[in-house]
């Protein structure tokens, strides 16, 4: 046994992570997981004072746990486009958008659309494209918004990439807001759809009261998602985008198609994107273009950097602390900006891998940081 | 649509357009000095020129320089928020540098990362403004606009015969101001001692330092100088307009932005060019269409170039040693 544990010591967590027995590691997934179910109802002290509702100003507990969850999506699918793509998307609010405003245009009973939708083909006041069907219009709507985007300004450098994307999350917001004749312009949209169910205590099952719900909804497709990413990473298209990130002319040589690949990378972030605002939208019940301004495409951005991007535990705990933190030190509120900006330049500085870098990030970080002490050194 | 609007007013709207591209212009010297040195985008120089309004006011303030003041008055005014606005700007640009881009130089950090910390400092300039000065000395700080007093008030100069176009003092000056402003920078980066080490590092950085040029104190001179065009911007934008406001800077920061792009980024030149066209292309819109969608021109003109022509109008320059 000793033996056994002598070649544990001295590993990183990672190395013994990677040389656990699969059943430990299967097993241990499945606890993290079950607890992460577990989580709104979390009473036990010590731990219950992680919770955000302590004092009566406090926030929801469930409703805040649902938010991370969103923001974990959004963290997971910005990580394809930054992490393992390298494309600086400075504009994934707009994505974002675009799911919460699908759902809300075509669900709504009271959106101009469907109320066009309702008088051109003569149907009832209260008729609304199911949401089951709003999915997939989501989906497809931030997928044709990436691909649109991506065409143009992929074949760019990627110092433009990123102010061409933030002029993109703009244009989003300000046309919601502008176009009052198809979105509702600043007054937004009321009664988005929730997903189907029964009903319980006479309410239907996804509703405003019963935060916990929506929670695990969000964490099944969180779940869902983290796994399509992670088969995407090792696929060939996953290691074409690494190669791409690396050097994009050796790529080139290599014969990878950058220009393929990275408006693949742009898809697909774009649509999962789209789904979280789809969830956000839903859950809110109401759409408006206020709820969408840039500084959230820098919140996005810093959970993916702060956490590590690239490594999928990274995103996660970067999407966890910019969320769970603010919302656990509420009373200090107005200050919040400022402990964000400060806490941004801070970490960068002092861990520019991030705080869970992946490890091979981590090792090309080394390399960089002796080829540019060599570099000062020679001079 | 709406033509008749513009065309009636053209050249109101075209003296109105060029008065605010000089600005742009202004402001963006100070990306496409650091871009063309460092190939990167500081992120916190609209919040250099946010500042800069804010000593102006300052300097008001503490004069006690309003509307109805003496001549003298104005013009030491005028001259004294003009340096301290330079000063306060370039300082800014400077400590931003220091704090937020030189550690990860040495470290040779990926580029993403310098954005990330150029935001954040971004953030950190706009709080100080709306909630930390705010905390200590209430009013005028806050996340409310602020009025600048007018000192220098607007009168109107000469006419242009035949047009029947008015043309202030105010406006007059901020034209004239900024195309000096640039007309010496170009001349100082081509001409001078301290400039060829400029086009130096920004062509090629290895080589120059091997050929003695210290990178270090190169990229702070760049930082200084387009900061201190950031504070005169910020003096000529508070003649015009008469406010600041703790984010007043995102907005100007991006169409000065997209004003060097449009022109070169990189190329000083470029950016006179891609200011004063984007200034005229934004009011012409802003007539058109609604003064709503004023700000989504710039984007789609940046979309535009980009598509049709990568490097700008004028293309890439600071690095092509001439002289």
């Amino acid at each position: 046994m000793s033996t056994i544990m002598d070649s544990y010591r001295g590993l990183k967590l990672g190395n013994r992570w990677d040389s656990a027995p699969r059943l430990f590691k299967m097993f241990l997934l499945l606890l993290v997981v079950a607890f992460a179910f577990y989580l709104p109802y979390l009473n036990i002290l010590p731990f219950a004072y992680v919770r955000t509702d302590l004092n009566p100003t406090g926030s929801d507990w469930a409703s805040v746990l649902f938010l991370i969850v969103v923001y974990m999506i959004v963290a997971v699918g910005l990580n394809v486009v930054i992490g393992l793509a390298g494309l600086l998307d400075l504009g994934y609010v707009g994505f974002y958008a675009l799911g919460a405003y699908s759902v809300a245009l075509f669900g709504s009973p009271s959106s101009p659309v469907v109320e066009a939708l309702q008088s051109r083909f003569g149907l009832s006041e209260d008729w609304a494209v199911p949401f089951a069907i709003c999915i997939p219009i989501a989906i497809t709507m931030s997928l044709i918004a990436g691909v649109i985007l991506g065409a143009p300004t992929l074949r760019l450098r990627g110092d433009y990439l990123a102010i061409v994307t933030l002029g993109f999350g703009e244009i989003i917001r300000i046309t919601a807001r502008n176009l009052d004749n198809v979105t509702g312009g600043a007054a937004g949209i009321t009664q988005v759809p929730v997903p189907p169910g029964p009903e319980v205590d006479g309410r239907s099952f996804f509703n405003t009261i019963d935060a916990e719900r929506w929670y695990w909804l969000a964490l099944v497709i969180l779940l869902i998602i983290i796994w399509l990413t992670l088969r995407l990473e090792h696929s060939r298209v996953g290691r074409a985008w690494l190669a791409i990130r690396e050097d994009e002319d050796a790529a080139a040589v290599m014969g990878v198609a950058g220009f393929k690949f990275k408006l693949w990378a742009f898809a697909i972030g774009a649509s999962v994107g789209g789904l979280a605002g789809l969830l956000f939208g839903s859950k809110q019940q109401y759409v408006e273009p206020n709820a969408f301004m840039l500084n959230l495409s820098f919140l996005f951005v810093a959970m993916v950097v702060i956490g590590g991007s690239g490594n999928v535990v990274g995103v996660l705990v970067g999407a966890f602390l910019l969320t769970y933190l603010p919302e656990r030190f509420r009373e200090l509120q107005e200050w919040r900006p400022f402990a964000f900006g400060v806490a941004l330049v801070l970490v960068m500085v002092l861990r520019p891998q991030g705080l869970v870098p992946s490890r091979r990030r981590a090792r090309e970080f080394e390399d960089r940081r002796h080829e540019a002490e060599e570099a000062a050194a020679d001079v | 649509m709406d033509f008749d609007a513009l065309i009636s007013g053209l050249d109101r709207h075209t003296l109105d357009g060029i008065t605010r591209g000089s600005i742009y212009a202004l402001v963006a010297l100070g990306y496409t000095m650091v871009y063309g040195v460092m190939k990167l985008i500081n992120f916190a120089h609209s919040e250099v020129f946010m500042v800069g309004t804010w000593t102006v006011l300052g300097v008001y303030t503490v004069l006690g320089a309003t509307a109805g003041s003496s001549i003298g008055m104005v013009i030491g005014a005028t001259l004294l928020a003009l340096i301290a606005a330079m000063l306060a700007s370039a300082g800014t640009a400077l400590a931003v540098e220091r704090i937020a881009y030189r550690p990860l130089r040495k470290k040779g950090a990926p580029p993403l990362i310098f954005l990330i910390t150029g935001i954040g400092c971004s953030i950190v300039l706009v709080e100080t403004f709306g909630q930390v000065l705010r905390a200590f000395f209430g009013p005028p700080f806050g996340r409310v606009t602020v009025n600048i007093p007018s000192v220098l008030e607007t009168k109107v100069v000469f006419t242009i015969p035949g047009i029947d176009l008015a043309v202030t003092n105010t406006r007059l000056l901020i034209i004239i101001g900024a195309i000096v402003m640039m007309l010496a920078l170009d001349t100082f980066v081509n001409k001078s001692r301290l400039g060829r080490g400029v086009r130096a590092v920004a062509q090629d950085p290895d080589t120059a330092s091997l050929m003695g040029v210290n990178q270090d104190r190169v990229i702070m001179l760049v930082f200084v100088l387009g900061g201190a065009m950031a504070g005169v911007a910020a003096l000529l934008f508070t003649i015009q307009y008469d406010i600041t406001k703790f984010d007043i800077g995102f907005i100007i920061g991006i169409k000065a932005f997209t004003a060097a792009v449009l022109g070169g980024i990189g190329n000083l030149r470029g950016a006179l060019v891609g200011g004063l066209l984007l200034g005229v292309v934004e009011v012409y819109a802003s007539q058109i269409w609604d003064s709503s969608w004023t700000d989504v021109t710039a984007f789609v003109v940046l979309v535009l170039v980009l598509m049709f022509r990568p490097t700008g109008l004028l293309g890439e320059s600071l690095g092509k040693a001439r002289a």
